[in-house]
């Protein structure tokens, strides 16, 4: 069975206040660059999985996004797959 | 009144949790180890104390919510069973979705350690009712994400339901921004589920109990749990 690489993208919603982003946003004006605004900070997480085929493996890394990697009340998710060389 | 303070790796509020209980007239503590997968058959309500279980990995609670022990404390909360999430057990309480919303990092991005002023929003709990409505506790907060968020609606059903049991206020019992040390929407500090047999709070009442700590406010939560459970007879 084919494997696939999955890179699992979580952020805050963005209506909800990051504040993580906002310290940071606050510390790259400091260094000179005024010009930077709405820097937001979220998680990456990768993953291998086996799969018939790449809709499987975006389904089942939906499924893991819904019910763990992700909190859906505060954060969305993004999945990207790529299949891996046998 | 038995009582099991759950163990997670990470717990670091437990053994207070089970002095608290253990010097509450009328109530007995043991542990519960994090991987069993039954409650004893003899008891009577369940604390999620405080800590960073499983060192706050992914979210605070997010892996905590499924251990073993978990789905046992899940069906003991659906039957009607006492379940007291403090501080990171409010955390794996709303992740466990036994009560609703999240929390978010602190809006100053601080972790705070200090006394603050809440006040009792209801009375009318199994968690409250040694408490006059609108008394005002100092009890103890110690985290870095206590940002209680939920989306209008649910704020809205908690409130009209009574659920918000605890809010963020000064020692007058005003309530305002200034009296909100984190960031939580409508200064909220502890709610129930819509059933009232499930409280989870960011303040820690455990670390309240004794004179020599500063403040005794935190022994009514105890107490109200003992009259409770003397009051529906069990």
């Amino acid at each position: 069975m084919p494997h696939y690489r999955a890179t699992v993208t979580i952020t805050l919603r963005p209506a909800i206040l990051d504040v993580q982003g906002k310290t940071v946003e606050h510390a790259l004006h400091a260094l000179g660059f005024t010009n930077v605004s709405h820097v937001r900070i979220g998680k990456h997480i990768t993953l291998e999985v086996e799969a018939p085929d790449s809709n499987a493996a975006q389904l089942q890394c939906t499924a893991m996004s819904q019910q763990l990697l992700a909190n859906p009340i505060i954060e969305d998710y993004h999945i990207t797959i790529e299949e891996l060389p046998q | 009144m038995n009582v099991g303070v759950v163990v997670f790796p990470g717990s670091n509020c437990d053994r207070d949790a089970f002095h608290a209980v253990e010097t509450t007239d009328g109530m007995t503590a043991r542990y519960l180890w994090h991987k069993d997968t039954t409650l004893p058959s003899q008891l009577d309500a369940v604390i999620l104390p405080g800590g960073f279980s499983y060192g706050d990995y992914l979210r605070s609670g997010a892996i905590a919510r499924f251990s073993p022990i978990m789905r046992a404390v899940v069906e003991f909360a659906r039957r009607g069973g006492l379940v007291l999430g403090i501080c990171n057990g409010f955390q794996i309480l709303t992740e466990a979705q036994l009560l609703p919303g999240a929390l978010l990092r602190n809006a100053q991005q601080r972790f705070l350690c200090r006394h603050v002023f809440i006040r009792v929003e209801n009375n009318q709990t199994p968690f409250t009712m040694a408490y006059e409505h609108g008394q005002v506790l100092t009890i103890p907060i110690a985290h870095g994400e206590g940002r209680y968020y939920a989306h209008p609606e649910i704020l809205h059903e908690l409130e009209a339901n009574g659920q918000i049991v605890f809010r963020y206020c000064d020692a007058t019992g005003a309530i305002n921004d200034a009296s909100n040390p984190n960031g939580s929407l409508m200064n909220i500090a502890g709610i129930t589920n819509r059933e009232r047999n499930v409280l989870g709070l960011m303040p820690h009442p455990e670390r309240a109990c004794d004179s020599i700590l500063g403040s005794t406010d935190g022994r009514g939560i105890f107490q109200s749990m003992v009259h409770y459970f003397a009051s529906v007879g069990v």
